[in-house]
């Protein structure tokens, strides 16, 4: 007898959806705890579509040829000292904000889909969960090797887990992970699967990578593009858990819509870390965040509702207003970055001649009226001996946790501010969207650490800045403040200066 | 607004073959050129035909392997043995 | 002008991240120690779970042993995701190779009726415990606490679900890929009572609470009585197709034999840990190989016809195994 070679989509079948049972000596909902109380109806799992039918042994065969690439590169990028090759010492800073903000979040994307992968009941979803749950794993752990070999030279990386548990702008991607780590698990797949994966990774990864590139960073891109390729896996997954529920009942629908709209604006709100990265902080630019936006968010997320609307799923709530942002929200988070410099584990600069003039050219509608004349008036006291700093801890919206700096839809010069009472406590927000998220969940919301609070209630070191910079184990003076004049600068000059002498 | 099917792949030697194909395969197909990656749009869908590829490589190849050369894409997936489509179609 | 090539001084700052410093001084640390050690949060979490409220999703009471260090429990492989896949790979290809020599030459089909008998009877089913294994390890994998422990996790929850699709390949190729075989499979999974002790046995330890417990249920008594009963001791029920089986499931004695290195270990190191987490780890030892051995006793009956003589075999390895641990069974 000849075996007929089997297709894929055949053999994939064979090799997983057969391996669960329903459970008799034990009943299904005591093996399966908690994929009901979130009001999720599924009326059968075997409709669950693989989009993409990786085996283990194939799972195995491509990550080891991905990762015998990616550390034959940063081998190379180490023995060559490639830090010495970067577009400028201040790129840096964006590795810094990248190992300290987005790697844990890695990490807890994978333990996240660990829990998706046992605990939905589905064995297709649970597969699929479970392979993520390995690649996030994957993703934190070369992201670490490769920030490694910048942490040897350059400061503010080195205590990377202890800050993320603790430094203030650091509890924005924190509580957003926490957020979804303790939702349930159809929720956690909304949150990340979909809402995270598919529709706002890319602008952290593929322009921001390709700005890496750019920088001169062949590490960083290296494992930002490589970790994408695993990320085209996710989305599918993320895209197929939505058409899932959506098609299973319709009583799933306003669940679902209401999971879009709160992990879309907490996803838009924690992204603004990386608009900030995109349009300050690469030395060397590739596209800004309102162009990045417009491609990664309003054209293929356009693309992408649209498919969603026979559902009868909307647009998320305030996706208008998080377009009308783009052309602000990176300025925004620059200056209050500016401001606080001193509490904060990387540095910062005003923009030079030729970036003010990139940044007009690229924000014609609002740079030159509303930013422009701020940094220009910044830059002049620094040169006076006045540079600004901003000493009153600032409010913090208790649902992104980020400063209350941004400003009202329409009105860029008023800040915006929202209220709601929960308990007989008054609770503070920075916009409509995350005023709803908080009234969707005030239980879940009135816990947030806020961290200007903790500090106020004694639980961080001490009531003075350096007490509080002690506890973070912020190296004040090494870490912290400017670009120049800090430790980093001046090895990078030192490098510079010496490569020159050589080359002469 | 029409909607786009996307693949994002390496700009690299190994990606070349696959980018190759596919500009052939799809009419009307958009390249954008970044650093380090070029991004493919087309309206509505956009495949990976296995045998346009293996002329180009001159080797046995299997949609999977695209995964060793892919960034990003956008719309629904639709993979076996000879192709790798992504569309909004139903 | 002379040429001088000068030197540029890269004398690294520091050698690694202060944490690791902490633990052994600033010196080169090893892609293990920086990919592994602190990397889980471990304070200031934001909201209680909405699933398991008395708990923060990294909570050290899930489990009733404690450990002052939960990275003390090391991996003696050193497994990050990179070395991990790349061993995985490699064991792979074997695997590929044995399939092609077996395929090509027919060995499966020219296999005498009995020994296909048993295979299918008794290996087959083994896909579904190698698969409720996988959701053990899933489990401990978001439930425990600590990278160190909890990473090596999800590498066997992934071993686990390849162990179970080679098993089916194996059924693939007996039934001339039909599937045939493997939905036989799981109706003697779920009915042939040579298997209900084992189905029970796994299903129960799919609600047990305590990490830690879940930990020493699954990786000792479950691997120890049950997978090396049908992988060790079941030659004789293959027949004239134990060459041939070996051959096959390969995979699955080297796994089980780097696995244990580490599963052993950390079940060494948390016992050792206190006089408590000697006491409790060797009640949950003794609870859970006794329970395998009385459930795998009338599946080495079926197979084998000695009325459970291997099952008590490997039970007794097993408790050895756990003495060679420090646990007092």
């Amino acid at each position: 007898m000849t075996a007929k070679k089997l297709g894929l989509k055949q053999r994939y079948a064979h090799m997983t959806r057969g391996l669960d049972w329903e459970t008799t000596y034990q009943p299904m909902d005591k093996v399966f705890p908690y994929d009901t109380f979130e009001g999720i109806k599924i009326r059968d799992w075997s409709q669950w579509e693989d989009p993409f039918r990786l085996t283990m042994d194939a799972y195995w065969k491509f990550q080891a040829e991905k990762e015998r690439k990616l550390y034959a590169v940063l081998d190379a990028f180490a023995q060559n000292n490639g830090q010495t090759n970067l577009s400028d010492g201040r790129y840096v800073n964006v590795v810094k904000l990248f190992l300290t903000g987005i790697s844990p979040e890695e990490y807890q994307a994978h333990r996240g889909f660990a829990f998706a992968g046992r605990h939905l009941r589905g064995v297709g979803p649970r597969v699929a969960a479970q392979m993520q749950s390995l690649d996030e794993l994957r993703h934190v752990q070369t992201q670490i090797h490769t920030i490694s070999h910048y942490n040897k030279y350059f400061d503010g990386i080195g205590e990377f887990p202890h800050m993320h548990d603790r430094v203030w702008y650091l509890s924005v991607p924190k509580s957003f992970f926490d957020d979804a780590r303790t939702a349930g698990p159809f929720e956690y797949m909304i949150a990340i699967g979909f809402a995270f994966e598919y529709l706002l990774t890319n602008l952290l990864f593929v322009p921001f990578m390709s700005g890496a590139a750019y920088n001169g960073d062949m590490s960083t891109v290296t494992f930002g593009f490589s970790a994408q390729s695993d990320e085209s896996r996710h989305m599918t997954l993320g895209i197929e858990v939505i058409k899932f529920l959506l098609e299973q009942h319709p009583d799933n629908l306003p669940i679902v819509q209401k999971w879009v709209d709160k992990w879309f604006w907490r996803g838009h709100r924690m992204l603004g870390l990386v608009a900030m990265m995109m349009d300050y902080m690469l030395p060397k630019k590739v596209m800004s965040w309102k162009e990045a936006w417009d491609i990664y968010f309003t054209e293929a997320g356009g693309s992408l509702f649209q498919d969603l609307a026979r559902y009868g799923l909307k647009v998320p709530k305030y996706a208008d207003v998080a377009t009308a942002e783009a052309e602000h929200i990176s300025h925004q988070n620059w200056a209050v970055f500016y401001q606080y410099t001193h509490a904060a584990a990387f540095h910062t600069w005003m923009p030079d001649k030729e970036h003010l003039d990139w940044l007009s050219e690229k924000y014609p509608n609002t740079f030159d009226k509303y930013y422009r004349p701020r940094w220009e008036m910044w830059a002049q006291m620094e040169k006076d001996g006045k540079r600004f700093y901003n000493m009153a801890l600032p409010q913090l919206c208790n649902t992104c946790q980020i400063p209350m700096a941004y400003t009202e839809p329409g009105d860029p010069t008023t800040i915006a501010f929202r209220e709601s009472r929960f308990n007989g406590d008054t609770y503070h927000f920075c916009s409509d969207g995350c005023k709803d998220i908080f009234d969707g969940e005030p239980e879940k919301f009135a816990q947030s650490w806020l961290p200007v609070h903790q500090i106020f209630q004694g639980a961080c070191g001490g009531p003075t800045v350096p007490d509080v910079l002690n506890w973070y184990r912020l190296n004040n003076g090494a870490d912290n403040l400017d670009y120049v004049g800090s430790p980093d600068e001046k090895l990078w000059n030192q490098w510079m200066a010496g490569a020159v002498k050589a080359a002469g | 607004m029409a909607q786009i099917a996307s693949l994002t792949l390496y700009h690299n030697d190994e990606a070349r073959p696959i980018i190759d194909a596919i500009i052939a395969d799809n009419p009307g197909i958009r390249v954008m050129n970044i650093p380090g990656a070029v991004k493919l749009d087309c309206d509505g869908s956009l495949t990976v035909n296995r045998s346009s590829v293996e002329a180009r490589l001159g080797r046995s190849w299997e949609p999977q392997e695209l995964q060793l050369v892919l960034i990003s894409m956008a719309g629904n997936l639709d993979e076996d043995d000879d192709h790798f489509t992504l569309s909004w179609r139903h | 002008m002379t040429v001088q090539i000068k030197t540029l001084d890269y004398e690294p700052k520091r050698h690694t991240f202060g944490h690791i410093a902490r633990r052994f001084g600033d010196k080169p640390a090893s892609r293990y120690q920086e990919a592994t050690l602190d990397v889980q949060a471990t304070a200031n979490f934001h909201y209680k779970p909405l699933y398991e409220p008395e708990f923060w999703q990294y909570d050290q009471n899930k489990t009733a042993v404690k450990m002052a260090d939960w990275y003390k429990p090391l991996d003696p492989r050193q497994y990050y995701y990179a070395t991990y896949n790349i061993a995985r790979a490699n064991m792979n290809q074997a695997v590929e190779r044995s399939f092609a020599f077996v395929e090509e030459r027919g060995l499966l089909d020219k296999l005498a009726a009995a020994a296909r008998a048993n295979l299918q009877r008794g290996l087959l089913p083994l896909r579904h415990l190698h698969w409720g294994a996988n959701m053990n390890m899933t489990e401990i994998c978001q439930r425990g606490y600590g990278t160190a422990v909890t990473a090596p996790c999800i590498f066997s929850s992934g071993d686990h679900l390849g162990m179970a699709q080679i098993v089916s390949r194996i059924g693939l190729a007996l039934d001339g890929q039909t599937g045939a075989s493997l939905d036989a499979a799981k109706a003697v999974w779920m009915t042939d009572p040579a298997w209900q002790g084992v189905r029970k046995l796994i299903e129960d330890t799919f609600v047990e609470r305590d990490w830690f417990q879940l930990y020493v249920a699954q990786t000792l008594a479950v691997n120890g009585v049950i997978f090396d009963l049908a992988y060790k001791l079941s030659d004789a029920a293959w027949a004239d197709g134990a060459t041939t089986v070996a051959m096959l499931t390969e995979f699955m004695s080297d796994w089980r034999a780097e696995e244990s290195r580490w599963s052993d270990s950390v079940i060494k190191t948390v016992a050792a840990e206190s006089p408590d987490n000697k006491a409790l780890t060797s009640r949950w030892a003794k609870h859970w190989i006794d329970r395998a051995v009385e459930a795998a006793k009338p599946l080495s009956a079926a197979l084998l016809g000695d009325n459970g003589a291997a099952a008590e075999a490997a039970g007794e390895a097993t408790r050895a195994r756990a003495a060679t641990l420090g646990l007092t069974l």
